[in-house]
């Protein structure tokens, strides 16, 4: 069981960069307009963020790197661990971690690596970065995760086109004798693994010429077999099944009640999964905050990005205790408890990228 | 489990409709204002009213809200 602590490593700073494009979705032009109100409304995203034709989620990640060293003070050559969590990486080889290390200007005794994971990346990740710092005395290390999602996404499919938008974020933690210690819970479920899927490009089935052919499989739904594919209801039943129940064994795990947590930063996937958890455990909009009408669904980097527009200002001020709970493609889930002593955290960013 | 109060709840969901349309044998797919997000909607209520969920296959197989109706019930019994 994937339950465990780690002492030692402090979260210094959170950055998070968006494309400045927005696209509205309802001028999503496939469906009929009244569908496209009822889109909005029941999941809460009016517009998305894309980035330009072109644009890798390096550059979104990159910029907010840059951004947040400025920040911190902090020397590129001090980073000993790179980890980049993305589901578009540049190129399926070579990865794409050690691109970002020589772009960084991150020193040559760098490690650095990829993670492919999606929407539960980002407590998957600070468990990694973390657990390597641990035994690196004084170690430094940038954990950036994102996805530009509409590269792989069929404008013309409404049943996923519409949820996501494009983000880069770059989280920075040190290693730190005085910090308060991390707690995570991490799952996995690969029996869904067909409910959020690219299902042909890879090496079980590569690209022919039939994969890059457009078909209609349904009204309002037409994509080709690179494009990615969403099953609404059986990640809608997986999520509000599954969520609660990993944070509050987590929390019962460290004999934590649930008001000892400041902020539960979910996953931001839509608004209809997104009441129906915070409903299951009863939370508070404060409690629990909601970036989707001004961020749309960006994968690894909802929690970041909700972190940086709606609780910055909170965590500025003294230090807050947060769960934060991801959860989606893999099927992937996972919590983190962690705290803010002190870590800088700056508004979004938006770019034009 | 009352059917009645199950079509209530529908009812809510389909907003534009008059009250009373929607009875055991409505084809819901046929209803005006169907769209598969109306799909996720139905999910989601029967979730929070139920406690049930509902597979995609499963609803696929529902023709009517009778049918629907006796999905949930079954699972609602367990």
């Amino acid at each position: 069981m994937a339950i465990f602590s780690i002492s030692g490593v402090k979260l210094a700073g959170i950055a998070t960069t968006v494309p400045m494009h927005e696209v509205s979705n309802l001028d999503f032009e496939t469906i009929p307009e009244a569908e496209r109100k009822l889109f909005v409304r029941s999941t809460g995203i009016n517009k998305r963020r894309v980035a330009k034709k072109g644009t890798c989620t390096s550059d979104l990640c990159e910029h907010a790197a840059n951004a947040l060293l400025k920040a911190l003070n902090w020397n590129p050559e001090e980073i000993s661990v790179l980890v980049f969590l993305t589901q578009t990486p540049d190129y399926i080889t070579p990865a794409t971690a050690a691109l970002l290390q020589h772009k960084l200007g991150l020193p040559k005794t760098c490690m650095a690596l990829d993670v492919n994971l999606g929407c539960s990346g980002y407590p998957y990740g600070l468990s990694l970065v973390a657990s390597l710092l641990r035994n690196m005395p004084g170690a430094k290390a940038l954990f950036l995760a994102g996805d530009v999602s509409s590269a792989c996404l069929s404008e013309q499919d409404k049943s996923a086109a519409p949820i996501f938008s494009d983000a880069g974020s770059a989280t920075a933690l040190v290693q730190d004798s005085t910090a308060a210690d991390m707690h995570f819970n991490l799952e996995t479920d690969g029996s869904g693994y067909e409910a959020i899927i690219i299902p042909q490009g890879g090496y079980r089935n590569p690209t022919t010429l039939e994969s890059l052919q457009y078909v209609e499989e349904s009204p309002g739904i037409i994509r080709n077999k690179t494009n990615l594919i969403l099953n609404g209801i059986n990640v809608f039943n997986f999520s509000v099944q599954i969520a609660p129940k990993n944070a509050r064994a987590l929390m019962e795990h460290l004999n934590m009640d649930q008001s000892a947590i400041d902020y539960f930063v979910f996953h931001q996937a839509n608004l209809i999964i997104n009441e129906s958890i915070r409903k299951k455990m009863g939370l508070t909009l404060e409690q629990a905050p909601q970036t989707l009408h001004r961020f749309g669904n960006t994968s690894s980097a909802t929690i970041p990005i909700t972190i940086a527009s709606e609780i910055q200002a909170a965590i500025s001020k003294k230090p807050c205790r947060l769960l934060l709970s991801g959860f989606g493609v893999g099927l992937s889930w996972g919590s983190a408890i962690i705290e803010t002593n002190g870590m800088v955290c700056l508004p979004v960013i938006e770019a034009d990228l | 489990m009352q059917l009645v109060s199950f079509i209530a709840h529908i009812e809510e969901e389909f907003e534009d409709l008059p009250k009373g349309l929607i009875v055991g044998e409505t084809a819901f797919r046929q209803l005006d204002g169907w769209s598969s997000m109306m799909a996720l909607i139905l999910i989601a209520r029967i979730d929070s009213e139920y406690n049930v969920n509902l597979s995609a296959e499963e609803l696929a197989e529902a023709a009517t809200v009778n049918d629907l109706f006796d999905l949930v019930k079954a699972r609602v019994a367990i």
